[in-house]
């Protein structure tokens, strides 16, 4: 369309609206709101209200039964000084958080770049590497990895044509939360895809200048790619960081938080005090501490993201 | 290292490193087709010794009067109405926050992005608690009701990337015509959304399909279950007597999630690639 057109269409425009600006505003507002109100009462319903009615649960006594009673802090003060399990999930949470997250996106990113060349059958690999994220988060997931790697499961009868005796992993203490570590990062296939396309968006020409200057393939990942990535990195940390945090069904099915809570994901414990206990505020504390904590980390990302986030043009995105 | 050995090199790796990625799903293929008594004494085997496809006739029956047909029923119920009730909201919100002015507009917008990366934690409670006090639990509508009503922020903001690449010379040509707003969104902006819609429906369809925490809070009545968590009875330590079965159900609750990647992948990947989604 050209431009001529286009100022015929604003002259057409400003013929057509009432000549009394409020009106058409007031016009213009409530086509607007018609078309968003269906997220706008979403929001307010189950969003808003719902939080605002959890920052009073928790500071209530509550099971569902009787009215809430308004205990205070209380609520927040047993939590801390009173209840060793919860330390438990903080402390099982931050292990997996931290270990999975790296863990994953050092995946994703290695097996991305390796993916951004002219082999053949590229495309194919790259799907088989995705199928795992796809069904990642289902129950059928969740019930398989419990079976391959118990006692008499794949994984020690792999074990075994190598001599090696291998034990129940998902029942025994010190191999509960590895094994739902490598269930997670077994679906690294979101973050890679995510990484090549990024990949795919740097300039050709840098690495040709890098050759011509004689870099080796390693300086060449370390000077350019990292950089020119840390926008997509900084993005998938922050999205993996925050689904690490809310992390439920593969501890609930698999290990149920055991043993002896040495899976107790935060998410988990947090169901059982709401529909287990019926302890509604106890378990709403609980939410807006998790609440904190995430904003906490996502904060901490943001501010630390001008000192190592590299973008191209000046107040580009 | 010439180029060939280096090509070699490549393949050999990412053959052998995927085949170590489809393992266990293979495995669990494999074990669904298994006799019972062989499941668990050559675990690691991905070859049965003779098909059994009976697993699936028994898996299939279920438990007591209900069977999977009724596990599938309903999944299938819920997953299409919060299909249908994303793609109507999540349209209709991406372009008024992409198109339209209206007054706080950068505010809502703002707050849209916040709660993308709200914990669902925070509002799980007091939305149990609303539910329950206007008689929805053990209803499906705790699971479908919000979907027409805002849905995930996250579909709504990657439609809103998608319309704001749209031209905008095609909304002042449709104007001229004398389209009104609507017309200007159901007949020029949302036919020329189709691939992000397509990506929306099928993310849409995925993390509804595998959703387990909704079901498993607001569904106690048997009858109304969904596969998750009729697969999961299955998986409960203490009414487990068949494995077979049970693999056999694991393999037909991910078999409409593999067709529909089959042949949504190209929507897949890029939808992923454009905008970050989790998968």
């Amino acid at each position: 369309m050209n431009g001529e057109a286009s100022v015929i269409a604003k002259e057409a425009d400003v013929n057509r609206r009432p000549k009394r600006g409020w009106q058409s505003e007031a016009k213009k507002n409530l086509i607007g709101y018609s078309f968003i109100s269906p997220w706008l009462i979403g929001f307010l319903a189950f969003t808003i209200g719902p939080m605002i009615a959890s920052l009073y649960l928790s500071f209530t006594n509550y099971d569902l039964l009787s009215p809430a009673q308004w205990v205070g802090l209380e609520n927040y003060i047993r939590m801390f000084s009173d209840d060793p399990r919860f330390w438990t999930a903080l402390k099982v949470t931050f292990i997996f958080v931290f270990v999975s997250v790296p863990l994953k996106l050092a995946f994703a990113l290695f097996i991305a770049v390796l993916f951004n060349s002219r082999h053949r059958g590229v495309g194919f690999y790259r799907t088989v590497y995705y199928i795992p994220s796809i069904i990642g988060g289902s129950v059928a997931v969740a019930v398989m990895w419990k079976q391959l790697f118990g006692l008499k499961g794949a994984v020690n009868g792999i074990l075994a044509y190598f001599g090696i005796q291998g034990t129940n992993w998902i029942a025994h203490p010190d191999t509960a939360l590895p094994s739902l570590i490598l269930l997670v990062v077994w679906q690294f296939g979101s973050p890679m895809l995510i990484f090549l396309a990024g990949l795919k968006q740097i300039p050709g020409e840098l690495y040709e200048a890098a050759a011509v200057d004689g870099a080796n393939r390693f300086s060449r990942f370390v000077k350019i790619t990292l950089p020119m990535l840390t926008p997509v990195i900084f993005f998938n940390l922050v999205m993996q960081m925050i689904g690490g945090f809310m992390t439920f069904t593969q501890s609930f099915l698999i290990t149920a938080g055991g043993p002896l809570d040495r899976t107790l994901f935060y998410a988990v414990y947090l169901y059982e005090k709401a529909f287990a206990n019926f302890q509604m505020g106890y378990a709403s504390a609980m939410a807006w501490i998790l609440l904190v904590i995430v904003s906490f980390f996502t904060a901490l990302i943001f501010k630390s993201s001008s000192a190592w986030v590299y973008y191209e043009s000046e107040g580009g995105k | 290292m010439n180029s060939a050995a280096r090509s070699i090199s490549f393949h050999f790796f990412v053959a052998v490193f995927g085949l170590f990625m489809l393992y266990p799903i293979l495995w669990t293929i494999a074990s669904s087709l298994k006799p019972e008594s062989e499941i668990f004494l050559n675990a690691a085997s991905l070859i049965p010794s003779s098909l059994e496809w009976n697993n699936y006739a028994k898996g299939w029956q279920g438990f007591g009067t209900i069977g999977f047909n009724v596990f599938f029923r309903n999944s299938a119920i819920i997953t299409t109405t919060v299909v249908v009730g994303t793609l109507f909201s999540t349209s209709l919100v991406a372009f008024g926050f992409a198109r339209l002015t209206f007054r706080f507009r950068s505010a809502l917008f703002a707050c849209l992005l916040v709660t993308i990366m709200l914990p669902a934690q925070v509002t799980l409670i007091p939305q149990y608690i609303l539910f329950q006090k206007i008689g929805w639990v053990n209803t499906w509508n705790p699971l479908t009701i919000p979907a027409f009503i805002g849905g995930s922020p996250f579909f709504i903001f990657l439609m809103i990337q998608f319309i704001r690449g749209i031209p905008r010379e095609l909304d002042e040509a449709a104007v001229i015509d004398g389209c009104s707003t609507f017309g200007i969104f159901w007949r020029v902006v949302l036919p020329l959304c189709t691939p992000a819609l397509i990506t929306v429906a099928i993310f849409s369809f995925y993390w509804t399909w595998d959703d387990f925490m909704g079901p498993l809070i607001y569904l106690n009545n048997v009858k109304l279950q969904t596969v998750s968590l009729g697969l999961r009875m299955f998986a409960d330590p203490s009414s487990v007597t068949a494995w077979g079965p049970m693999f056999a159900m694991s393999v037909l609750s991910l078999l409409p999630q593999f067709i529909v990647f089959l042949f949504f992948q190209k929507y897949l990947v890029e939808g992923i690639a454009t905008t970050g989604i989790k998968g």
